[in-house]
């Protein structure tokens, strides 16, 4: 049973990551009153990409061929130290500086990658990408530091145990640290206000501008791997902040239930996004600092009301 | 193993530095051969430091040696205890990989300088930090002090030809002249307490000390030894020195020479004058956080390749201090199993940046040898002809941008951990500070791995953007031993965190005022547990995991995808002709940040236009760009400074009047007014 339940908490988020993409895509077609192409489009577009023939520019070099492997593998291994659907699984992977820095891993080489083929619009993407992200490093990692400090762990799923059981008095500080996240997230995923998922040639692109290069398997493993962070953060923002529903048993319908709970979870995070990129229009370059820094600013207001 | 093993590479050690130093010198009007003899006894030496010191630090081998001189304040006393063992340590293993990195590297000098010399100064210079970590005597210190500082300028005006490096060599030689003048002042003050430079008598006699001369003591040290280790805002000789010295004497600068200030601060403060204010240990925290996040802002806005690695390690100084002032801080509120924790972060601290950085400034001589400039935008695409310096400057950027699972990753882990411990402090001041220092660490490590993005890429990534570029070739094989070395020791030092963390804890629990702690973390071969459960790391484990999900990722997509057909083809041009300006230069990829941190950096841009006809501007035939960042602490601090320095000279010049009459005057005057005074 147990060895049950780490097959599930390793293929879980490779296996959903495409359909949760889908069915943003899908919410935001309704949105914008279009019919949108089935949930289940990006998993197609997948099985086509990998089946494709590859062009790689006669400029690039062994970072840009490797790159998309190490991206998906460090997708995999944090996809697998984080908590989804059980607490039970005792990992030692799972200390949230270890999680942040192997994220910034596979930042680092997407936007080595970027640069690689000495194309404009890569290296720019690849600019912002780390702008970006530096300025998020603040935010996120304080906005896990308050729950860590108060869960007086670091390990991400004692955190999402003893969150469960927290005092009422540090809920607000947690859901101080919860919109400090939140910002984190949608930066790091790259979605509105600081990217545009949807683009595929505007001046102002980031996560697009930096695989322009990219085709076939490579494209592939790099769509996944950013759908999976996608899923990732949206894991943690619902089990750490609203960490109730993982299963504390190893039967079979406390397993389908917890899943169950973990996809309706995260459907309601997909849904909030979907409609914040259908409400607002991307922010200016030099506006997301502003958003980034009130991000570390909450986390670190809260920080403060818990010690 | 015994303690006589450990003594007799003593000898060897300083036999060697001195047999390499001399023969160079004699061999000086043969280059090969004077590169040859002074590299290997260097090589030597370090070897023979490597045995002793890891003698000392896995079995205990340490020792104190005094040999009295004729004056009675003046013992040359040597104290090699696990601190000195472990900074020993850091040196040879520099200093080994970075000679016989130079056994190839200085073959470019032939025939333009002298080698002997480079031979001699490079010997002498490694045996004064030698000395500067084993003397326990003030006045003996003071010597090596000053041993390594005069060499180490010889060693930054090298290449005296280059207008820049002689006035970066002046500005150095006055500015850690003025760190010494106050490292006398403390020594003073502390022979006046006790009657004594013997740091072991010193180290006895201090009970009686008044805070306000304790006070006095850590404002001294912070400037003096701060001085050297390149803090913020004493940091303006690091930039220029450290880029202008050959690239593997760069690499003890920064990797070993900044450390002597870290050195003698734990000394200080932890052995010898235990019982510290709480404000010392926070007045450190803000001085490495400043430093941390100001050095990597400034490393941003560079592209000069040398100077950007000078500014990381002032960041770097920044983490070790952040380690230190915890450390300090839970010294002062009486906690000192985490004051051990922090000194463990900031000495692990201080072994990852000297072999990531020396790689680095190894990787960055590969490059400029074959380039013949420091400018990164004149770089690009090297990777396709120097591969394997490529690979060995991408581990050591990783390393520094604490990736796991390099081991810089880990030490930074550390930091943060006695950062974390901080939070729970009693006093509420203390609280904010460690917060904000937390916080300035975060986004040093954000920033610094965005820095190396684009270090390495604009470096090696993409296509030349310069003919001596495109005629790069690989450098030969003692450059690529000397930077494969270190390159794994990066790794070795992040995957054996466990045991080298252990022995750093006991090398902290062995200083005098920490004596009789325990460590708040266990460390087993393959990882580290904190006592109460809040944290644990295995090292071993993220490496193995990494590249067990990597094979199986590529042994997936190879079983699915394998088969397919991948073509090479021209980079998408948008319909134009690609060339190398269009791609992104280093400039224009840290723009943005620099522009979000214009506040402190204050970057100015000027634009020069000159058009074909001067009435009709349409058309521009020379269109011209400067872009440039301003230092804060020159405008603010040094400008101002050296105005009313100026302004008060000026005053007094009024009295040199140049006449002779007036100055028997002054005589007369002076020895009036003593008459009287004394009488």
């Amino acid at each position: 049973m147990t060895i049950l339940i780490w097959i599930i908490q390793l293929l879980l988020v490779p296996a959903l990551s495409p359909l949760f993409i889908g069915i943003i895509r899908k919410i935001k077609a309704k949105l914008q009153n279009r019919r949108g192409a089935s949930i289940c489009q990006p998993y197609r577009d997948l099985r086509k990409l990998f089946n494709k023939d590859e062009v790689i520019s006669e400029d690039a070099s062994w970072i840009f061929r490797f790159s998309p492997f190490i991206i998906f593998a460090i997708t995999l291994v944090v996809g697998a130290s984080i908590p989804l659907f059980t607490g039970l699984i005792s990992n030692p992977l799972s200390d949230f500086l270890v999680i942040i820095y192997l994220l910034a891993f596979s930042t680092f080489f997407l936007a080595l990658a970027g640069m690689d083929a000495g194309s404009a619009f890569g290296g720019f993407g690849s600019s912002r990408e780390m702008t970006v992200a530096a300025l998020t490093e603040g935010g996120l990692l304080f906005s896990l530091l308050t729950l860590a400090i108060a869960a007086k762990s670091m390990n991400l799923f004692s955190i999402s145990q003893k969150i469960a059981s927290l005092p009422s008095s540090s809920l607000f500080p947690v859901g101080l640290a919860f919109v400090g996240f939140l910002i984190a997230f949608l930066a790091e995923a790259g979605r509105f206000p600081f990217d545009n998922p949807a683009t595929h040639l505007e001046l102002t692109m980031i996560h697009e501008a930096m695989i322009l290069e990219y085709s076939g398997k490579r494209l592939a493993l790099i769509e996944w791997a950013a759908a999976n962070k996608f899923l990732i953060f949206a894991g943690l923002a619902a089990n750490l902040f609203f960490p109730w529903g993982l299963t504390g048993q190893v039967t079979l319908p406390h397993i389908a239930l917890a899943l169950l709970l973990f996809t309706g979870k995260i459907l309601v995070l997909s849904l909030g996004v979907a409609i914040l990129e259908s409400s607002i229009a991307k922010f200016r370059f030099f506006r997301l600092p502003d958003l980034l820094f009130v991000s570390f600013i909450l986390s670190v207001i809260a920080i403060g009301l818990i010690i | 193993m015994t303690e006589a093993l450990a003594q007799t590479c003593f000898v060897v050690l300083f036999f060697s530095f001195a047999v390499g130093a001399i023969g160079s010198l004699i061999l000086r009007n043969n280059d090969r051969l004077a590169d040859w003899w002074g590299n290997s006894f260097a090589i030597l030496g370090s070897i023979s430091g490597i045995i002793a010191s890891i003698s000392a630090l896995a079995f205990g081998n340490t020792f104190s040696y005094t040999l009295p001189s004729s004056f009675s304040i003046l013992s040359f006393s040597i104290n090699f205890d696990y601190l000195a063992a472990f900074f020993s340590l850091v040196l040879s293993l520099i200093s080994l990989f970075a000679s016989i990195f130079a056994l190839g590297y200085v073959k470019h000098f032939f025939g333009k300088y002298n080698i002997g010399s480079l031979g001699f100064f490079y010997n002498t210079f490694i045996a004064g930090v030698m000395l500067v970590f084993l003397s326990s005597n003030a006045i003996f210190f003071l010597i090596a002090w000053e041993l390594m500082a005069l060499t180490s300028y010889a060693l930054v005006v090298y290449e005296r030809h280059d207008e820049k490096n002689v006035k970066a060599g002046l500005l150095y030689f006055i500015m850690t002249h003025i760190g010494t003048a106050f490292i006398i002042l403390l020594f003073l003050l502390l022979f006046k307490q006790v009657g004594s430079f013997d740091f072991a008598a010193i180290k006895a006699g201090l009970a009686g000390m008044s805070p306000a001369l304790r006070t006095a003591v850590f404002i001294f040290a912070l400037i003096g030894f701060g001085m050297k280790a390149g803090i913020i805002p004493l940091h303006i000789w690091l930039p220029s020195a450290h880029p202008a010295a050959p690239s593997h004497v760069s690499a003890i600068l920064s990797g070993v020479m900044i450390k002597t200030g870290i050195y003698m601060l734990i000394r200080l403060f932890l052995d010898i004058m235990p019982g510290t204010s709480l404000w010392w240990g926070l007045a450190v925290l803000v001085i490495g956080s400043v430093s941390s996040l100001l050095g990597v802002l400034y490393a941003l806005a560079e592209h000069d390749i040398k100077r950007l690695l000078a500014y990381h390690s002032i960041e770097n100084i920044g983490i070790i201090l952040l380690g230190l002032g915890s450390s300090l801080t839970f010294l002062a509120l009486g906690f000192k199993s985490l004051a051990i924790l922090g000194l463990t972060a900031s000495l692990y601290h201080t072994l990852n940046h000297a072999t990531f950085k020396a790689l680095l400034f190894l990787g960055a001589g590969s490059v400029v040898s074959k380039t013949h400039t420091r400018n990164i935008e004149e770089y690009g695409g090297l990777i396709r002809f120097m591969p394997l310096t490529a690979l060995f400057f991408l581990i050591g950027s990783m390393a520094i941008s604490a990736l796991p699972p390099f081991n810089g990753f880990f030490s930074e882990w550390m930091t943060f951990q006695s950062l974390f411990r901080g939070f729970q402090a009693l006093n509420s001041m203390a609280q904010w500070i460690f917060v904000l220092a937390a916080g300035s660490l975060a986004f040093t490590g954000g920033l610094a791995a965005a820095c190396f993005v684009k270090a390495f890429g604009a470096t090696f990534l993409a296509r030349p953007r310069s003919e001596e570029a495109r005629h790069a070739h690989e450098s030969e094989p003692s450059l690529l031993v000397g930077m494969g070395g270190l390159a794994i020791l990066t790794l070795v030092f992040g995957f054996f965190a466990g045991p080298i963390s252990s022995v750093l804890a006991k090398t902290a629990g062995s200083l005098g005022a920490l004596k009789m702690a325990e460590a708040p973390m266990a460390a087993s071969w393959n990882s580290v547990r904190f006592a109460d459960g809040f944290a644990s790391l295995s090292m071993p484990l993220v490496l193995g995991v990494l590249a067990l999900s990597l094979a199986i990722v590529a042994f997936i997509v190879y079983l699915w995808a394998g088969g397919r057909k991948v073509r090479t083809c021209a980079t998408w041009d948008c319909g134009t002709t690609l060339d190398s300006r269009m791609e992104i230069t280093a400039t224009g990829f840290s723009r943005s940040i620099v522009t979000i941190f214009n506040g402190i950096l204050k970057s100015t841009k000027q634009q020069d236009i000159e058009y074909h006809d001067a009435d009709m501007r349409y058309f521009s035939k020379e269109n011209r760009f400067t872009l440039e960042t301003r230092d804060i602490y020159k405008d603010y601090l040094y400008e101002p400074l050296h105005r009313s320095v100026l302004k008060i000279s000026n005053f007094f010049k009024r009295v040199q009047t140049g006449n002779i009459n007036v100055y028997i005057l002054y005589i007369f005057l002076a020895i009036f007014i003593l008459l009287i005074a004394l009488v």
